[in-house]
């Protein structure tokens, strides 16, 4: 019972960090109906920009800050450069802009900061709380996955910009009619999906260890979050993301064994794909032909 | 008439030159060539033609490989037999595959493709399939020698091998995609609706593309693993199914003959890019994605077709 019990935990605090990603995604998605494959990438890339803030002697939560900032702007850029000029491209487009950059951020990471694996440090301390059910990193990353989810709904539901950002994605011709600069809106929503993936990356670093490659797998399942939870829905995304890490630990646990772990996405997303495209809190999408 | 008799003079001149005056080395190159040709070719039935995105098709390449090294090391299968029954094993995997991606749209199709990439080494690795699969440290098999008598090498007989499955295999493609079936899957990918009303079963198309796709690739896969002599789970990464993927969009992604030029691209220029530095071929990969999308949507196929529509234009006045 104990095992089950600390199976249970440790899912939410990795599913945590599968939220965010998964946040991400869906932010992109809803304002541009693209799927962000370079998002784990980009995550990668801001961890490697948050270690190196450290090594030049910055305190952890100053480097956190700086790396949130950086992938900020970076996001914001690379949207105005290369996914501005695809917006209406068709599918195949979209998906190979998207593979392109998924490699060339993939090199770029192991050009300036070397394939080896790194060690990047946890804020928090290094003892179990609670009779040893939750490691100290395990709390304090859903604690900071949780404020920044938090954050996140606050900034959309209650702020001027957040509610033009949520305009722009919904109704863009509309919206633009109202005064919102639309085409400014999607690139503050790349900058804040970059930024989150930031946060996601620095709190998944400590346990995975930092490669080039630390986020393909990570990917994988926030894809399967945020399909499991509707990928219209940012409420479902964060929720599906809980939800996959919870299932990943205890089929790892208990039914697959940890070898099949990626496996177990794919099943998730094939499933969802099939029996419920729409996922657990996303809307129909009704079409005329 | 006269472009057919060009295109058998081409095939000869391909097999006779490398086989001729290439060494060993290069001649695998060559060899890695063709099979990469009829990897991107599966690709480019199933995304160029039928409009099905799939960045997942190292999956069926390594199924492929996985099923002629299992034949020929577990049960002494004769290398030449294990081609039809590979053919047969990924046909009937895509086709399964196939079914699922019915319900998916363009993007899904592209991610849960994507997923399968990820996860097939796992699959691949676990101790289920360990007696047959050798699990991470995967299996080795003999190189075929020259059947008859033939005075030939291993490595020339191998390219003239997999050059003449290859020429049968395009052979094939042509006819399926010139003909009715062809403007079926066209039509699909143009307007799934309007081809619908028009009497085409889509569910019966696409997943049978589907399956023709798989087995041109996995296919592939079995020559590629006859080629290289080994095969390990670790060669079948994601890496795989984006570099297919990169080979298609460079040959232009509805192209036939683009397939080959997507096949030599991949086949060199990251063999070129390495001297730069280990990071050089995904980066030149990404760079070349993007351009490619941003520059010639149509793939370098489409932009030398285009050309040579502009000559004959030229040519005509």
């Amino acid at each position: 019972m104990e095992g089950f019990i600390h199976q249970i935990i440790s899912g939410i605090a990795t599913g945590g960090i599968y939220a965010s990603v998964a946040l991400a995604l869906v932010m992109i998605y809803q304002a541009t109906h693209h799927v962000n494959f370079a998002q784990g990438e980009m995550a990668t890339f801001s961890t490697y920009i948050a270690l190196t803030l450290i090594n030049f002697g910055l305190p952890y939560w100053v480097a956190f800050v700086g790396s949130f900032a950086i992938s900020f702007v970076v996001g914001v850029i690379i949207e105005r450069l290369l996914m501005r000029p695809v917006a209406n491209a068709p599918v195949l487009t979209s998906v190979g802009v998207f593979v392109g950059l998924l490699l060339i951020v993939n090199s770029v990471t192991g050009w300036f900061f070397d394939y080896t694996i790194k060690q990047f440090p946890s804020p928090f301390p290094d003892k179990s709380l609670f009779g040893g059910f939750v490691s100290g990193h395990e709390l304090g990353s859903t604690a900071v996955t949780l404020v920044v989810l938090l954050s996140v709904y606050l900034f959309f539901r209650h702020t001027r910009l957040g509610l033009a950002m949520r305009a722009a994605a919904f109704n863009p011709v509309s919206s633009r009619l109202v005064g919102v600069r639309v085409g400014w809106m999607l690139a503050l929503g790349w900058g804040l999906a970059a930024a989150i993936g930031s946060v996601a990356g620095c709190m998944v670093a400590p346990v995975v260890f930092l490669d080039p490659n630390m986020m393909s797998g990570i990917l994988l399942y926030a894809f399967a979050g945020a399909l499991l939870g509707g990928i219209d829905s940012p409420l479902g995304a964060v929720l599906g993301g809980f939800m996959v890490g919870v299932i990943e630990n205890l089929g790892g646990a208990y039914v697959v064994g940890t070898e099949l772990k990626l496996t177990l996405a794919l099943v998730i997303i094939i499933s969802v794909l099939t029996l419920k495209p729409s996922g657990l809190m996303g809307r129909k999408v009704y079409s005329r032909v | 008439m006269r472009t057919s008799w060009l295109i058998a003079v081409f095939v000869v001149l391909l097999a006779v030159v490398p086989t001729a005056r290439f060494s060993g080395y290069h001649l695998f190159q060559m060899t890695m060539v063709v099979v990469y040709a009829v990897a991107i070719l599966g690709l480019a039935i199933l995304t160029g033609i039928n409009g099905q995105i799939s960045l997942g098709h190292g999956a069926f390449y390594a199924i492929g490989a996985y099923t002629t090294a299992i034949l020929m090391n577990s049960w002494d299968v004769p290398y030449w037999l294990t081609l039809p029954i590979s053919a047969l094993v990924c046909a009937g995997v895509g086709f399964l595959v196939g079914l699922p991606a019915l319900r998916l749209g363009g993007l899904y199709l592209a991610l849960t493709t994507f997923a399968l990439a990820v996860a097939i080494p796992q699959i691949l690795k676990h101790k289920l399939f360990e007696d047959w699969t050798g699990g991470v440290q995967g299996l080795v098999i003999d190189k075929p020698d020259a059947p008859f008598g033939l005075p030939l090498n291993t490595d020339q007989w191998l390219y003239l091998f997999t050059l003449g499955v290859a020429v049968v295999l395009y052979i094939f493609a042509i006819n399926l995609t010139s003909g009715r079936i062809g403007r079926a899957m066209r039509a699909v990918r143009d307007h799934a609706v309007a081809a619908e009303a028009m009497g085409i079963n889509l569910a019966m198309l696409k997943t049978r593309t589907f399956a023709v796709s798989a087995m041109y690739t996995g296919v592939a896969g079995s020559l590629g693993a006859i080629a290289v002599a080994f095969v390990a789970p670790d060669s079948f990464s994601v890496f795989l199914s984006i570099t297919f993927f990169v080979g298609l969009v460079a040959g232009g992604a509805a192209s036939i003959g683009g397939t080959i030029v997507g096949a030599v691209f991949i086949e060199f220029v990251p063999n070129l890019a390495d001297k730069v530095s280990k990071a050089a071929p995904g980066a030149v990969y990404g760079v070349i994605l993007i351009a490619m999308m941003f520059l010639m949507p149509q793939g370098a196929g489409g932009f030398l077709h285009g050309l040579w529509r502009r000559v004959v234009r030229l040519g005509g006045k």
